[in-house]
């Protein structure tokens, strides 16, 4: 066996050209799955580490009106829904698993309510109080952040995250700039942006698609002064702090539970509270981009296929050319078995050789990819060595036809072959 | 007896034709024997030696080695047959290019099971006795045609069979390494293995003890048992 590898090994590295020519269907097709698995693996990790926790622990819980989460800019206030009282939040707070309740005002496609110098702001527009910054992480770049007396005095001050200012305020600070909200001059006295120490604090699916779609960012504003811009009695969103990661849909179920006990909603009726279920909706985006790879998966799975019977017909004129010698070595003694195992092997050295090579490719594919399209890559070693016994599996499979021809060769007509 | 032939018929189809290559061929060879064979081409001396080296059956009759009837052994025990018991020589040496003469004299034993190191003593000392004990890492490429033959003949007698079948060996040779080949086969002979080889030249065929022709099919002795040219008499015209 040892022998028959190494002299495999030898009649490999005599013909490289040939070889390698050989291996490329192979090495092509490893490599592209190696790529795909290891974008995979990326995207899921980046899915899950950036929707789950965040190391902020909040869970959302908003309005839904059937599957969809109600979005005021459309539609206005929802008949007979009333915003949450601060009684409630503090009633909120004491159920278990929840650390802190705090309410904030959304509106997260507006179009033609903000303006700088006549140029419409199109993002979300958030009214907040002073626990929201802390709750989901965001940290002031520049300027201040809301202070108790912009609340008390209902002033007209905005606060922009980094993106918006990037979009609003191109190379320029924001600072002191004056936005028009509503008709009315709102001063910028701040930029924000989210802790991306670890990841992109990113809390719903929704601000999964901001944060991969990259729009125009967000806009702050007290929930003070939130009633003179918009409406008053807005249906408020609840930003639920859950006591750690794994009391978060707990947490965010018990809230949401509350609040629909609270103003007499159900599954009957249009409108629900629901939180985010983010373990769930973790999943479901890791399936999309799964069934999405799944795809490219069958195609490189094709690619094999052509490569493995290109390694058919290489070992077809292998046996072909070695005739004699496999005669000879019938005529000296040689078994069918130990002639069958010996092009086997070399089938399986070659293609275990192009699965090496493709899964080297692959990394290096799967980096480079990584590196222009900005995907994340997780290398996996078992998708790398299942890759590599996958390859000798083809060799096995589509040397068998050619070795067995080799194995069954009259002796009489292989030596006289000249 | 190590070897008989009773009856032995050979056909070849062609197509939808059966051709007759061999008729009614009844052979004996006793242990020790060193015979030739000659013929003109064509004449089924090659399918005769294919029969005898247990590489093809008889279409009917039987071919027996040491006894035993080859049409009752299956492909393994036909392989082991000629591993152990039978060494061939070929016109054209059909040494393997890729190895070198140490490895090619090995490879029987390797059919054999015969471990690594053990593999390579007794494939130098087989070298040895042909004389090529100096060229053990030389490939074919590197040896000359009577060298190669050696090396073959090396491999032929390496798992000490008591056989040795040789189809023309002489065939591809110059007339000195011609010579030489016929000294190791008498040596060989001379030492108890059994020698058929066939030929076309007479002063080669002079060598054996005993000459048979092979004419449209049938097989018929040339006189009696003699003692066998010495392959460095000088060489004189016979026939
Ligand atoms: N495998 C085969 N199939 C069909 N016909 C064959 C086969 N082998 C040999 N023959 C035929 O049988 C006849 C005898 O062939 P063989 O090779 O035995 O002759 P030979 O005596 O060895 O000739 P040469 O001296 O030229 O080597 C020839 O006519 C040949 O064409
Ligand atoms: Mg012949």
């Amino acid at each position: 066996m040892l022998e028959n590898i190494k002299l495999s090994f030898h009649g490999i590295w005599s013909h490289k050209m040939r070889s390698v020519l050989t291996m490329l269907g192979i090495i092509i097709g490893i490599a592209a799955i190696i790529a795909i698995v290891s974008t995979i693996k990326g995207n899921s990790e980046m899915i899950k580490s950036s929707l789950i926790g965040a190391n902020t622990n909040v869970v959302t819980v908003t309005l839904y009106q059937g599957e969809w989460a109600y979005d005021m800019t459309w539609n206005g206030n929802p008949e007979g829904i009333l915003p949450i009282e601060q009684d409630t939040v503090e009633e909120l707070e004491k159920l278990e698993g929840v650390e802190k309740v705090s309410l904030y005002n959304s509106r997260e496609n507006i179009d033609s309510t903000v303006y700088y110098q006549n140029t419409a702001f199109t993002g979300g527009v958030y009214g907040i109080d002073d626990s929201y910054f802390e709750l989901y992480g965001y940290t002031l770049n520049y300027g201040r952040e809301f202070i108790g007396s912009d609340y008390e005095k209902r002033r007209k001050v905005a606060i922009l995250d980094a993106t918006a200012a990037a979009s609003i305020f191109p190379g320029k600070s924001p600072i002191g700039e004056i936005l028009e909200i509503s008709g009315e001059p709102f001063t910028v006295v701040g930029v924000v942006s989210q802790n991306t120490t670890t990841a992109p604090n990113i809390n719903s699916v929704q601000d999964y698609y901001l944060y991969v779609g990259n729009t125009n960012g967000k806009l702050f504003l007290t929930n003070a002064i939130w009633p003179m811009v918009f409406r008053f009695d807005e249906v408020q969103s609840a930003a639920v702090k859950a006591v750690n990661t794994d009391a978060m849909t707990t947490a965010g179920k018990k809230v949401e539970d509350a609040l629909n006990e609270k103003m007499n909603l159900s599954a009957e009726t249009d409108y629900i509270f629901k939180s985010q279920d983010l373990m769930e909706q973790a999943k479901k985006l890791q399936d999309m981009s799964n069934a999405t790879n799944q795809q490219l998966i069958w195609i490189a799975g094709i690619s094999l296929l052509v490569g493995g019977i290109g390694v058919m017909n290489i070992m077809l004129v292998t046996v072909t050319e070695r005739t004699q010698e496999i005669g000879l070595k019938k005529a000296i003694g040689a078994r069918k078995r130990r002639i069958l195992a010996q092009f086997l092997t070399e089938a399986a050295v070659l293609t275990s050789f192009g699965g090496v090579l493709g899964v080297i490719f692959g990394v290096v594919a799967a980096n480079v990819l990584s590196q222009i399209m900005g995907i994340p890559t997780g290398i996996s070693i078992p998708a790398m060595l299942i890759a590599v016994a996958f390859s000798v599996c083809i060799g096995l499979i589509f040397g068998y036809l050619p070795a067995r021809k080799a194995a069954n060769l009259n002796p009489i007509d292989a030596l006289r072959s000249e | 007896m190590i070897l008989e032939l009773k009856d032995v018929y050979k056909e070849y189809t062609r197509g939808k034709m059966a051709v007759p290559v061999l008729k009614d061929i009844s052979l004996q060879v006793e242990d020790g024997s060193y015979i030739a064979i000659m013929g003109p081409s064509g004449s089924g001396k090659t399918t005769l030696m294919n029969l005898v080296g247990c590489l093809d059956v008889p279409t009917s009759g039987q071919v027996l080695i040491d006894g035993v009837d080859i049409s009752t052994q299956n492909d393994d025990q036909m392989a082991k047959l000629r591993n152990t018991f039978i060494g061939f020589v070929f016109q054209h040496f059909h040494l393997l290019q890729e190895m070198d003469a140490l490895e090619n004299v090995a490879l029987p034993l390797l059919y054999a099971g015969v471990p690594a190191k053990e593999r390579r003593a007794r494939a130098e000392e087989a070298l040895k006795k042909v004389g090529l004990e100096d060229r053990l890492r030389f490939k074919p490429s590197q040896l000359s045609g009577g060298q190669c033959q050696r090396v073959a003949i090396a491999r032929a007698m390496v798992t000490g069979p008591r056989l040795l079948l040789a189809d023309e060996p002489t065939g591809a040779l110059d007339t000195a390494s011609g010579e030489q080949v016929m000294e190791i086969f008498s040596q060989l002979n001379e030492q108890g293995m059994t020698i058929v080889m066939i030929t076309h030249e007479p002063s080669i065929a002079a060598c054996a003890k005993q000459i048979y022709h092979i004419r449209d099919g049938e097989i018929r002795m040339d006189g009696q048992e003699r003692p066998g040219r010495q392959p460095d008499e000088k060489i004189e015209e016979v026939e």
